[in-house]
């Protein structure tokens, strides 16, 4: 994976809103990940149009943050579900 | 605090076209006669996602034996579950398949009893059943469907998990698990001849360990050992009653599938009283929920919150007291009952016939 990635969710994993315990889910064979804000908004941005560098774009403008700080957690949070088989990417 | 369940393993029935000597059911298993209807298995599942349960493992015996599967599949997309199909293959056409597709089921994990049909068949006690499955298989990836191979692992087929781990990727599995037999229910009385030996152990970890390096962001391999070589105890249901509920074929609430070999623990069935209460009432939800219940060496262990004294029905079946600290637990007086055990049984004088079960 890297800035020119794509990446998408695959088929058996999907967002969830937990009602009971309150909190938005990310449920995968047998994974449950519950997802704090960043994770939800890099999420909100995974469209499987859209390059891993796009995504650290449009976050760094949205919560006007330097973008360099922003790839980083976008990349680390996407590698780790990658390697977790909760998410693809079309290679770059 | 008692938390809500995450998870549910539904058991829709015991019927099952294979006989693996070492099935994890009840000795005594439910006749169809007593299994629940869908409208039951329906309420249960909204119940379920109401109380808090995210996953939901549709499970058996065969639950593809149901003739109602692809309904029940229905209902618990209805519920709002993340619904799982642990089959053995048997039993699904091109056609149900589709149709449990179209209602949503989110994933299938699929068991297999060996890499060659000479191995699966004999382990499975079923004929052409690796053919079959393999069939099954080529379908699931075809369609698509994420998919996980459960490979249960022992001392005959423990030498081929390189060949097992290949042979999940090229059926396209995003995930493997490598179950290695863990000793309850029918499983007990094969035991002796089901034992890996250490070297094979050994040889499973590295393997393992190669294995995940190498397919990393390809596969994931998760891996049960046999923990009867493990210097600690698993950590059953991630502790009693905090994760886990098991229903059986007639409505019985467990704590775990193996629970019932408890003698003692009273169980309630969904069928005379809300699930909610039975999770966070019931005598047999509480008897071994948290820490209170455990003996001084566990009380006192730094691992107390990392293992929870480990399996309760191994401490009943191997020490005869469910209340002891799990024998595989090296700190534990019952380790030395557990190593007699392993030096008697792994190289028996006679190699024990597999002993199939039968509904």
């Amino acid at each position: 994976m890297n800035d020119l990635s794509v990446p998408v969710l695959p088929r058996g994993v999907r967002r969830h809103f937990d009602k009971v315990r309150g909190v938005p889910v990310l449920l995968g064979p047998e994974r449950v990940l519950m997802l704090d804000e960043i994770g939800c908004a890099i999420l909100d941005h995974v469209d499987g149009v859209s390059t891993i560098d796009e995504i650290s774009t449009k976050l760094a403008d949205i919560y006007a943050a330097p973008k360099e700080d922003v790839s980083t957690d976008v990349s680390d949070f996407l590698t780790d579900l990658g390697n977790k088989k909760l998410l693809d990417a079309t290679h770059g | 605090m008692v938390n809500p369940p995450l998870a549910m393993l539904a058991e829709l029935t015991h019927r099952c076209p294979l006989s693996c000597p070492y099935c994890s059911n009840p000795q005594e298993l439910t006749q169809k006669d007593r299994e629940l209807t869908t409208a039951e298995w329906t309420d249960i599942f909204a119940q379920a996602a109401d109380l808090g349960v995210l996953q939901l493992h549709l499970s058996g015996g065969e639950p593809a034996s149901r003739t109602d599967i692809v309904e029940l599949t229905s209902a618990a997309q209805k519920a709002g579950l993340y619904t799982n199909l642990i089959t053995s293959g048997i039993g699904l056409t091109r056609r149900r398949l589709e149709a449990l597709q179209d209602v949503g089921l989110d994933h299938i994990q699929l068991s297999v009893q060996g890499v060659t049909a000479q191995i699966a068949d004999r382990i499975g006690g079923y004929k052409g059943g690796f053919e079959r499955k393999m069939h099954v298989a080529d379908h699931i990836a075809e369609m698509g469907f994420p998919l996980t191979l459960n490979a249960v692992m022992h001392r005959e087929n423990l030498d081929d998990l390189p060949a097992t781990i290949e042979m999940a990727l090229r059926l396209g599995a995003r995930r493997i698990e490598v179950a290695c037999v863990q000793f309850q229910g029918w499983a007990l009385q094969n035991r002796s001849a089901l034992q890996p030996s250490r070297d094979q152990v050994i040889a499973a970890k590295k393997t393992v360990r190669d294995a995940r390096m190498r397919f990393e962001g390809e596969m994931v391999i998760d891996f049960v050992p046999p923990d009867y070589y493990s210097d600690f105890p698993k950590a059953c249901m991630n502790g009693w009653g905090s994760t886990g509920v098991n229903i059986t074929p007639d409505g019985t609430v467990l704590p775990c599938h193996a629970a019932e070999t408890i003698p003692g623990l009273h169980f309630e069935r969904v069928t005379d009283k809300p699930l909610k209460e039975i999770w966070y009432d019931g005598e047999a939800f509480n008897a071994y929920r948290g820490t209170d219940w455990m003996p001084e060496l566990c009380q006192s262990c730094e691992r107390r919150d990392i293992d929870f004294g480990g399996c309760r029905c191994q401490a009943m079946a191997v020490l005869n007291n469910a209340s002891a600290t799990d024998p595989v637990c090296t700190k534990s007086p019952g380790r030395a009952v557990l190593d007699a055990l392993l030096e008697q049984e792994v190289q028996p004088e006679i190699m024990p016939e597999l002993v199939y079960r039968k509904l």
